[in-house]
């Protein structure tokens, strides 16, 4: 790990004027991606920003739709009966215990890896960002590989969710790393399904595909016959794209069969 | 009977410390003046190096010494070595390039390790080794174990011309060939036998330190053999005299073979320590341990068998490439090849065997013991193959191997590849394996399976290993450069209690406890007053160390030797005081007795007066500690018959072990609870083999792709299921206890039984490890 000048932010206006201060800073949620690139010296931040004491963990629901704090951990995510059982499962399938209880919501959401889990309940259920700045919906924020929408300086204050009548995720774990090697997020969600894939490309994305088979009948046999074409699709030591490319209908069908 | 002795699961004695956080590691070992290194090591897996500017690095911040291959050779410090000499075809002995301690001319993995930076902090030292300036040619790289001997192939060494080190044969090659050529049937299987990392869960450390008022220098190491690493780093690398050199070996968080070795990183904080005057301390960190550690496995085969009309083996051959990386480790050319080959009739009659093995370098780590060490590849070839002769036969798996199982009344049992088994019963083994597991149920479950959409499958695996290494003559006329006895000395304070010295080392094996327990056994002394010391060149004798499931069938009799000194001491004590003559004194349960009297004196009261001797026999040295060195007279030849049953998602290829049935002939189990452990670590590191761990190199590039967890994928406790274990014990009869090693079995068993299920589950021929979820996929898909 380089040397970097670490502050505990406030606020998330004191946490945005202390980025703003720094020569190259970076914000820190929960830290379990920042902090093992920082200790194999793949980054060298001037600054770090603590976000812990920023006021940004909470979970409310006011019925129509659930609000999550950035720093909202994924063990209290787990564990929320304001949560609906969809979001619930994705949060206690991410990572292990340790994880769990450190890693954050927004740190998810903001880093984007191309395996991570949130980013496809944030497609699946059509959620909004909102930031320091503005408001983001979920389809427009998940730009490519570790690519978001936020801008330098933008930080992520909550998100929310809007109910959905029926949704689940199932995921394909990486063998070792137990990210998603394919996970789909499937919903009747409010506007309409919503179908969305992490870990099969280099950014969680939408199906179409599956969305017009399952909007045309919302049962797993909708998506027999349909195929993916492996172009795009990852591939390495644990998954061909043709492997993946297979995945993405086999566990579309079963987050269809397990939302009910 | 005596009360925590032999046969009683007694909680281990240093699981306290090991689970309250009170473990002695080496990276807990700190010394005054302590200084880090770090080394700065090749991120090319084949390169010549052009320059090596230290310049910028030495006046770093905090940098107290930077140094390269040169420096070591100024001070006559030696490469390090291999030793194993193992003849080959044509009587040629193994070549052996030369390593030095930091590489200078070429860089052949990457990870080699080429400078160390020293500071003040390892933070500084980091600092520092960016700032080494290296100057590469690179070349083009060769990894794979198949075809790195082929022409036009890059060349490693200059010593190993086609990249081969060793080319080896065994057995009667006429013979064999005259068994297919009048074969009924033969079977034929191609295998990959996959490359693993060992992953102990603490990584390697090293801390030398070094005292210039003595000329004493210590080296803290996580070593599974300290006298060893004490023996080699003096004898071939001239580091120290060993008279003047200290090693220790604390508490260490596993091994699995990968700390028999001495490394680069040892000798270099062994030798800094001295050349600086101040400690150093080096801490693997887990991607350095993924590329620097000593792998296992890694061999390409393919098997054939002949047969007779009945299924009967008549002759087996073997072509086989052993993958060497890209330096020849301590032990290296003979695990592919005496250790692997002098298993191959397995637990069958086959009269006719012959292995060609060709010991390959390549751009990759060394690859050296790893449990089971050789023994696990021989396993899993002969058992594929062993199911597919069943196949061609279309006899049931289990009946195939009935067929020609060794009977227990040929034992002892001279195989045709050197081994000669003293003891086992196979057939009753394999009864009670298929019994446990309920096999005749199988249909039954498979239809209820395939109902859910599943597909079941069972396989089985009759494994036979050769451990607790061994006969010193005999590994010696093979090209083992070391005596295999072990030793202790049993040292009975004046007050009573018992100190231990063992050769062994314990390295999570729960010696401290199975060790205490036979002495309680032999000696009668309750067994919280018995303390094991073992890891600590100044404290005991010489000894061999802790590998090959050696520690009890060999360290374990020279414990009980040691006591049986102790009490034969003790009877010319006691008839003294007793006022008996010697042959009338009976020892047993801790009490010295005068044959047909009431008169007694316990073992305490012998030793107090041992060291105190105001009424003592003439004649008689006082004090009460004897040492035993033991030279076993074979090796122990543990086997069993293990059961795997799986259901495979034909949907995604995911599986799950749903039964797993172990029997194993361990002979007699000191502690029942510790031999249970060793077999459930042995398993999941076999089904890590077999389902999941795959080290990998890129082909192209030679960059090691599994460099970490994130794509190294070890066993987890939800892979595994609850193990049904049993044991159908055997007497061996070189062992004078009985015991005979367990540490390795489940690793060498389990592979095979994997796969086996799998392969039946899928109704195919053979799919190679690790059976990943697309690997299976793939099969299922070709399959239906």
């Amino acid at each position: 790990m380089y040397d970097f000048k670490f502050h505990s932010a406030f606020s998330v206006d004191d946490a945005a004027a202390k980025l703003a201060a720094a020569e190259d800073g970076t914000v820190m949620a929960g830290g379990q991606t920042l902090i093992p690139v920082l200790k194999q010296r793949l980054a060298n931040p001037s600054d770090v920003v603590d976000l812990s004491g920023a006021g940004l963990s909470g979970i409310t629901n006011n019925g129509d739709s659930v609000t999550i704090g950035a720093m909202t951990t994924h063990a209290e995510v787990a564990g929320s009966s304001d949560v609906s059982a969809a979001l619930r499962s994705v949060a206690e399938g991410i990572g292990d215990a340790q994880v769990r209880n450190r890693g954050t919501l927004g740190g998810s959401v903001a880093n984007n890896d191309p395996a991570a889990d949130y980013p496809a309940a944030l497609l699946g259920l059509g959620a909004t960002i909102t930031t320091n700045q503005r408001d983001i919906a979920a389809d427009d924020f998940f730009t490519g590989l570790f690519e978001t929408a936020l801008n330098d300086g933008e930080i992520i204050k909550s998100v929310t969710f809007p109910n959905a009548t029926k949704a689940a995720y199932a995921k394909f774990p990486n063998p070792a790393s137990r990210y998603a090697m394919v996970g789909v997020f499937a919903a009747q969600a409010a506007d309409g399904v919503r179908v969305a894939v992490t870990g099969a490309t280099d950014c969680a994305h939408r199906g179409p595909k599956l969305e017009a088979a399952l909007s045309a009948n919302w049962s797993p046999d909708a998506l027999d016959g349909v195929t993916i074409p492996a172009d795009h699709i990852n591939g390495d030591i644990h998954g061909s794209p043709e492997y993946r490319a297979h995945l993405v209908v086999v566990m579309a069908k079963r987050a269809v069969a397990a939302a009910g | 009977m005596v009360e925590n002795g032999i046969g009683a699961s007694l909680k281990r004695k240093e699981d306290n410390r090991f689970l309250t956080g009170k473990g002695n590691y080496t990276d807990d070992i700190n010394r005054p003046g302590q200084t880090y290194a770090y080394i700065v090591r090749s991120p090319h897996a084949h390169a010549t190096i052009n320059s090596v500017d230290i310049s910028a690095a030495k006046s770093a911040p905090g940098v107290v010494a930077v140094f390269v291959g040169q420096d070591l050779l100024d001070d006559a410090v030696g490469g390090l070595v291999c030793g194993a000499s193992v003849t080959g075809k044509g009587g040629e002995v193994n070549k052996v390039p030369p390593r030095n301690v930091l590489t200078m001319d070429k860089a052949r993995f990457v990870g080699d390790p080429i400078a160390v930076v020293i500071a003040e902090t390892l933070a500084q030292a980091k600092d520092g080794a960016e700032l080494v300036a290296i100057d590469y040619t690179e070349l083009p790289s060769t990894v794979s174990t198949a075809n790195s001997d082929a022409d036009g192939a890059p060349q490693l060494h200059e010593e190993c011309p086609n990249n081969v080190a060793l080319d080896w044969e065994l057995g009667d090659k006429a013979a064999v060939d005259a068994a297919f050529a009048s074969a009924a049937k033969t079977a034929e299987v191609e295998l990959v036998n996959n490359r693993m990392v060992t992953n102990a869960m603490e990584p390697r450390a090293a801390v030398g330190e070094y005292n210039s008022g003595t000329d004493d220098l210590t080296l803290y190491v996580t070593s599974q053999n300290p006298h060893v690493h004490r023996l080699v780093m003096s004898a071939f690398m001239n580091i120290a005299p060993e008279h003047k050199f200290r090693v220790v070996a604390p508490d260490v968080g596993g091994g699995f073979g990968s700390k028999i070795f001495t490394y680069n990183e040892e000798a270099i904080c062994a030798w800094a320590a001295k050349r600086i005057n101040r400690p150093v301390k080096w801490t693997s960190d887990r991607s350095e341990g993924f590329m620097s550690d000593a792998h296992g496995r890694d061999h390409v085969t393919k098997a054939e068998m002949a047969m007779d009309a009945d299924g009967k083996f008549t002759g087996m051959r073997v072509t086989s490439k052993g993958n060497m990386g890209a330096y020849l480790q301590l032990f290296s050319v003979s695990i592919p090849t005496l250790f692997h080959g002098f298993l191959l009739a397995g637990q069958y009659t086959t009269p006719a065997i012959y292995l060609e093995m060709r010991c390959v370098m390549t751009n990759t780590a060394p690859v050296d013991a790893a449990r089971g060490a050789g023994r696990p590849e021989a396993t899993y070839l002969l058992e594929r193959l062993v199911d597919v002769a069943a196949g061609e036969m279309g006899l049931d798996p289990a009946e195939i191997r009935r067929r020609n199982f060794i009977k227990a009344d040929q034992m002892p049992y001279q195989t045709p590849v050197v081994q000669c088994y003293d003891s086992g019963d196979y057939h009753a083994s394999l009864d009670m394996a298929l019994k446990n597991a309920d096999y005749d149920g199988f249909g039954a479950r498979q239809a209820e399976a395939k109902g859910r959409g599943k597909l079941r499958g069972i396989g089985l695996s009759s494994y036979i290993e050769a451990c607790g290494v061994a006969p010193s003559a005999a590994v010696g006329s093979l090209g083992v450069g070391v005596g295999l006895w072990e030793s202790a000395q049993v040292r009975f304070n004046p007050t009573g209690g018992v100190t231990v010295f063992t050769g062994t080392h314990s390295h999570g094996q729960g010696h401290e406890t199975a060790f205490a327990q036979l002495v309680t056994e032999r000696l009668g002394v309750p067994v919280e007053n018995v303390e094991v010391v073992h890891g600590d060149t100044d404290k005991g004798q010489f000894g061999m160390g802790t590998y090959g499931s050696r520690s009890l069938p060999v360290g374990g009799v020279a414990i009980a030797n040691a006591c049986d000194k102790i009490i034969a001491k003790g009877k010319k004590i006691a008839a003294h005081c007793l006022e008996a003559a010697e042959d009338d004194i009976e020892f047993g349960e801790g009490n010295f007795t005068v044959a047909g009297t009431d008169k007694v004196m316990n073992i305490a009261e012998v030793a107090f007066t041992a060291y105190v001797p105001h009424n003592y026999p003439e004649g008689v040295e006082p004090g009460l500690d004897e040492i035993a060195f033991f030279d076993p007279l074979n090796f122990s030849f543990p086997a069993g018959a293990h059961v795997c049953e799986v259901e495979v998602d034909p949907d995604t290829g995911t599986l799950e072990i749903v039964k797993y049935t172990a029997v194993d002939d361990f002979g007699t189990l000191v502690n029942p609870m510790i031999v249970a452990g060793q077999v459930h670590g042995g398993l999941a590191h076999g089904i890590g083999q077999a389902l999941l761990e795959n080290c990998v190199y890129d082909e192209d590039t030679g960059q090691l792709v599994s460099g970490s967890f994130q794509d190294y994928c070890m066993p987890r406790a939800d892979n595994l299921p609850s193990f049904d274990v049993d044991y159908c014990p055997t007497v061996p009869i070189h062992n004078p206890l009985g015991v005979k090693g367990c540490g390795e079995a489940g690793a060498i068993a389990a592979p095979p039984a994997v796969i086996n299920a799998i392969v039946n589950a899928l109704g195919i021929k053979h799919l190679d490890m690790p059976a990943t979820p697309e690997v299976v996929w793939r099969a299922a898909q070709a399959a239906s």
